[in-house]
């Protein structure tokens, strides 16, 4: 199952973490900083995997992404696989890039609940639930729409009792 | 949805983020933070706050507390959240909970009845909301309020409940299986849901059963099988596809289910070999996933049973991954390699230059991944390279952890395969010089034996052993900061052996022994150790009829250890003062040279006192009654002998490291002489009967051999009792060598080494480095190809056509399903639609048209094999449904929206360079003013002051 999924900047400030597995705060804070202390001493050109054994405990692999300012992590254990992991990064950010448009890091700073909302989609419960982007931000899209218009009017409206039906 | 539109961010919480992001060091963002936490509890406490306020403070806290500070405050809050009624407002209060909380969390109750009610709910959207909830908060305890309604939720009309539905009951599996023991049967059934992302979904909890207990669920193979067949042949919807491959994360978990099936059962393996073949053909190796597949592939086909068409298949992409330029993908190749090896292992051979530049690469995962898969090909041709490669890794990195693993390697590497006893010790010393502290005490004390014992081959070689140990250890206590362990090892060898070959005088020694227990004064077992072996040296020099004198700095040494707080060292000083007022002959039958390999009898029946009791007791006293013929003695009896239990688990292991495979074959004359030749030493009877407690069961001997430990408080404080009977671990190092996995390597190669050698230099290319090809050869080298294969042997005859296969293999599943139990769920009906008949029900050109073929053979698979009635009735409607409704419905919606611009470049970008960037671009180019915007707020914001151009995720899809 996946254990952690983070987000940080390159200067090691956290932009998301989403730990599946509750873990006390100092020690996800802990956490974060050991995986950016390994992040930031990798050089450029090199595999997307790093042994997290020792910042995770035994029977756990790291797969990690650079974009931009940012890092996404993704932590898990061996029933899953590496690459597949660093596809679903992709699928995370290539939802993020449609949902945004350009993502950028401003956007997950201030889109804070969205973004949980888009990896909930994702994974659930640490197990990979959904992988096509389309049908994620259909997802979501369909939530945001309601959350609208739920906070206008405490009613389904009715485009949802339509997206129901169909 | 702009960054700040759309969410109702306040003016504050964008100050709070720029203030954050401006902040030059940590204090001044936890002081900033701090401030925010004070405002935040101001704020939240006041009355009647609007919805959507709230919902800011909560997404602060939220915000607030990944930054690392405590917002328990607030809980409360969100806990109130998840009550409103508006599903705003809601979701952030669930999402907010599930951050905050854990499952045993007091205000979980709260929440838990909140659960219930919206786990009932008529809107979809609530219910996604709470099952995610649930899957965080609920504990042991609270899994029966909730698990009824997340049962009723299996059958939700929307799949995405039922998916989420079927992952909250995995969670309750992984929390507590006993609490859905019962339940288990509807993970089979939703195998069959006729959504294929739902089927997709139950495979994360049927691969956990599955790993658990294999032999419940052999009966799903051939559903597993028909799965994975139709996934491959695209039989999905087209939405399921991922950069051109057919749902490629199902097919991922169904090969990791079918490796788990299929090990080590040939029946199970046969009925795969077909679909595996199938998809390493159709795998696109050029994207990422299609890489991923082929590498479970290999995973699957070196765990199940073995089948030759199909290693060569693996053996094959292996090659291509270790090819490419991808460190990623050289990763898994090395990975695969090293899976691939266990079963054919020739096949290192031919990537031993792609190894070795792996190994070499400046990427440190790559680097471990490769230095485990040396460790896996180790034997005692290559050893001496391997191990070397990995110490001087050792040597170069920080990171304990790794560096006690790689430690606890190389001790195991050099034990099982040391060439030579000199080449023994040197990498020793290496390892307990730079890792020593991190290895097992057990390893320093297995060190010391050899050095005592010798191979036992003759008594000039083991004296030069000896001899070459105290001189690298005299030379290695120059350096300073020595690991404590090490320190004591050098101790022992220097008081048994420093002056034994007389090269040394007994002052030279002394004087050195004298300044490391100076050196490291604070360490009491460095010092009990370097007493000691003081003693010894003393006693020797006084059984050798010559005068001692003290030097004056241990004199003072034994002043300060006559006083010390420490009772064992205080023992030891004593005891090193009355060794030297004796005399010669006492000195000589107390303490004998050279004797720490001789056995101490102990006599058991304490015979010598028979004379005192008999005198006793015609005096009168009370005969001695062994306790268990007391009367109401029988706990104190029993509770001796878990404690007899106890002290055998920790007993002596007298194991030597195992002999090098080419001794054992050409010195078969040796070895045989050796376990003869060795001085005949009476074995102590203790020894004795810790073998016949933990090895006298042969067959057991391997479990039992790990059971043993080092007794090591013993052993620091009874150095004369140190026994050993070479004899014992003569006969279990024999045995050690055949119980060990990797060690199964046929000696026969030894002679084929050479000529290999330059076979394979040959063979390399112009280009190779003189140093590489080396090192190719003596790492692989000993790899001949007159090793024998391992017992593969079955060829399988390959059907010449599908039908046939299918034929047998629907046979096999219908006997398999009429030799189960009712209880047991027949075969998922998302196998049969599948089945050959597909093929000549509707060759038309609509896909669509197609599927809706399959649906009529498949009710009547149903009714003929007369299922449960409420699952063939349930079932049957819905496969309607699925292929009529939602391909058309859904997903041709969807592939339009692929095809359209927006989303094509992320698609696209995969698989080409430069013209999918430019797309990107152009649709960029769209948002050109949106994306200026946002770079000028970033600016503004500086939230990233280092990066030149932070804002745009130029490479984002790179």
């Amino acid at each position: 199952m996946i254990k952690a999924v983070m987000v940080m900047n390159t200067q090691g400030k956290p932009r998301l973490a989403k730990f599946f597995e509750y873990l006390p705060l100092e020690k996800q804070h802990e956490l974060i900083r050991s995986v950016f202390g390994v992040l930031c001493s990798r050089p450029e050109n090199v595999s997307n995997f790093v042994e997290a054994e020792s910042v995770f405990g035994p029977d756990s692999r790291l797969v990690y992404k650079h974009f931009a300012t940012l890092y996404f992590i993704f932590v898990f254990d061996s029933s899953e696989n590496e690459l597949a992991m660093l596809d679903l990064i992709q699928v995370l950010v290539e939802t993020l890039d449609r949902c945004f448009k350009n993502v950028c890091e401003l956007d997950i700073v201030f889109n804070y609940s969205k973004i949980h909302t888009i990896l909930d989609e994702i994974i659930f419960g640490g197990q990979v639930l959904e992988t096509r982007s389309t049908e994620i931000m259909r997802a979501v899209e369909e939530i945001s729409k309601l959350e609208a218009a739920s906070n206008a009017i405490t009613l389904v409206p009715k485009s949802a009792s339509g997206w129901l039906s169909r | 949805m702009g960054s700040q539109g759309g969410f109702y961010q306040s003016k504050e919480f964008l100050d709070l983020v720029k203030s954050i992001g401006e902040a030059r060091s940590k204090a001044e963002e936890d002081r900033i933070v701090l401030g925010e936490i004070e405002t935040l509890k101001r704020r939240i406490s006041e009355p009647d706050i609007p919805k959507r306020k709230m919902k800011e403070y909560i997404i602060r806290l939220v915000y607030v507390e990944m930054l690392g500070h405590d917002a328990s405050f607030g809980y409360i809050h969100a806990v109130k959240m998840t009550h409103d009624n508006s599903l705003l407002v809601k979701r952030t209060g669930y999402l907010a909970v599930t951050l905050f909380l854990n499952e045993d969390h007091d205000l979980i109750i709260l929440i838990v009845n909140t659960i219930q009610k919206d786990l009932t709910s008529d809107n979809y959207l609530v219910v996604c909301a709470a099952l995610n909830a649930v899957c965080k908060l609920i504990n042991e305890e609270t899994i029966p309020a909730v698990l009824p309604l997340v049962v009723e939720l299996l059958a939700h009309p929307k799949e995405a409940v039922r998916k989420k539905a079927i992952m909250a009951l995995h969670r309750f599996y992984q929390k507590s299986p006993s609490s859905v023991s019962h339940l288990l049967s509807n993970f089979r059934k939703r195998l069959c849901d006729n959504d294929p992302g739902v089927m997709g979904a139950t495979l994360c909890p049927l691969f956990e059963l599955i790993t658990i207990d294999v032999n419940s669920y052999k009966d799903l193979v051939m559903s597993f099988v028909s799965i994975l067949k139709q996934v491959a042949e695209r039989r999905l919807p087209k939405a399921y596809d991922y950069h051109q491959m057919p749902a490629p994360f199902i097919q991922i978990k169904l090969l990791k289910i079918l490796a788990l099936l299929g090990s080590g059962d040939k029946q199970a393996s046969e009925n795969m070999y077909a679909v595996v073949g199938d998809i390493f053909k159709k795998c696109d190796s050029s994207s990422n996933i299609g890489n991923a597949v082929l590498y479970e592939c290999i995973c699957c086909v070196s765990t199940i049973y073995s089948n030759p068409k199909l290693l060569e298949f693996a053996a094959d992409a292996i090659s291509r991954f270790l090819k490419s330029d991808s460190h990623n993908l050289k990763y898994m190749g090395i990975d695969a390699l090293g899976r691939l090896i266990k079963i054919s292992p020739e096949i290192a051979e031919q990537h031993q230059l792609a190894v070795i530049d792996c190994l070499e690469d400046p990427d440190d995962t790559l680097k471990r991944k490769t230095l485990e898969l040396l460790y896996k090909m180790t034997k005692s041709t290559n050893v001496e390279v391997i191990v070397d490669r990995m110490i001087d890794y050792m040597i170069n990195i920080n990171d304990n952890h790794y560096k006690t693993e790689i430690a606890s390697r190389c001790v195991e590497l050099a034990e099982q395969f040391a060439p030579s006893n000199q080449w023994f010790i040197q990498t020793m010393n290496k390892v307990f010089m730079h890792a020593g502290d991190l290895v097992n005490t057990k390893v320093a004390h297995n060190l010391m034996r050899l050095i005592a014992e010798g191979f036992g081959e003759d008594d000039d070689t083991d004296s030069q052993l000896r001899s070459s140990a105290v001189e690298s250890y005299l030379h290695i206590l120059g350096e300073s900061k020595l690991p404590s362990v090490f320190l004591q090892v050098i101790c022992w060898v220097l008081g048994e052996y420093g002056t034994a070959d007389g090269k040394y005088s007994a002052s030279y020694i002394t004087g050195k022994l004298c300044d490391v227990a100076e050196a490291y004064s604070s360490d009491e077992t460095v010092k009990a150790y370097a007493v000691t072996a003081l003693t010894k040296i003393y006693a020797f020099e006084i059984a050798a009829g010559r005068k001692v004198d003290m030097l004056p700095e241990c004199q003072s040494l034994m002043e300060e250890f006559l006083a010390s707080h420490s009772t064992d060292l205080q023992q030891r000083a004593y005891e090193l003062q009355a060794v030297i007022g004796l005399d010669a002959h006492a000195v000589e039958s107390i303490m004998p040279s050279d004797a720490n390999c001789e056995d101490i009898e102990v006599d058991k029946n304490l015979s010598f006192l028979t004379g005192y009791i008999q005198d006793s007791i015609e005096n009168g006293a009370q005969p001695y009654i062994p306790e268990n013929e007391r009367s109401g003695m029988l706990k104190i009896s029993n509770f001796r002998n878990q404690d007899h239990h106890e002290t055998s688990a920790h007993s002596l292991r007298f194991e030597a490291y195992e002999l090098p495979k080419q001794t054992v074959q050409s010195r078969i004359p040796l070895t045989s002489l050796a376990s003869t030749e060795i001085v005949p030493v009476p074995e102590p009877i203790y020894v004795r009967e810790i073998y016949q407690t933990t090895t006298v069961p042969s067959a057991s001997s391997d479990a039992g051999s790990t059971e043993l430990k080092l007794r090591l408080d013993g052993v620091q404080k009874k150095w004369g009792r140190q026994t050993h009977s070479p004899a014992t671990s003569t006969s279990s190092s024999t045995s050690q060598k055949t119980d060990n996995g990797i060690t199964q390597v046929d000696g026969s190669n030894t002679s084929n080494s050479r000529t290999l050698e330059t076979y394979d230099s040959r063979k390399q290319q112009v280009e190779i480095t003189p140093e590489k090809q080396k090192l190719a050869a003596s790492l692989f080298g000993g790899s001949s190809k007159s090793e024998k294969k391992p017992a593969t042997g079955h060829k399988i005859s390959k059907p010449s056509s599908h039908i046939v296969e299918r034929s047998h293999v629907r046979k096999s599943s219908l006997e398999i399903a009429s030799e189960k139990k009712a209880s047991i769920q027949p075969p998922p009906d998302l196998l049969d639609f599948g089945e050959p008949t597909v093929n000549s029900a509707a060759p038309s050109v609509d896909p669509f048209k197609e599927l809706e073929g399959l649906l009529e053979p498949t009710t009547q698979v149903d009714s003929a094999e007369n299922h449960g009635s409420t699952a063939a009735a349930t079932k049957s409607p819905d496969i309607m449904g699925l292929y009529t409704e939602t391909p058309a419905g859904i997903y041709n919606k969807d592939d339009s929206d692929i095809l359209s611009g927006l989303s094509n470049p992320p698609v696209r970008n995969m698989l080409g360079g430069t013209r999918s960037m430019q797309v990107a671009q152009s649709s960029k180019g769209r948002n050109l003013k949106n994306s200026l915007e946002k770079d000028a707020l970033v600016r503004q914001m500086g939230v990233t002051p280092s990066s030149p151009n932070p804002n745009l995720f130029k490479d984002l899809l790179g």
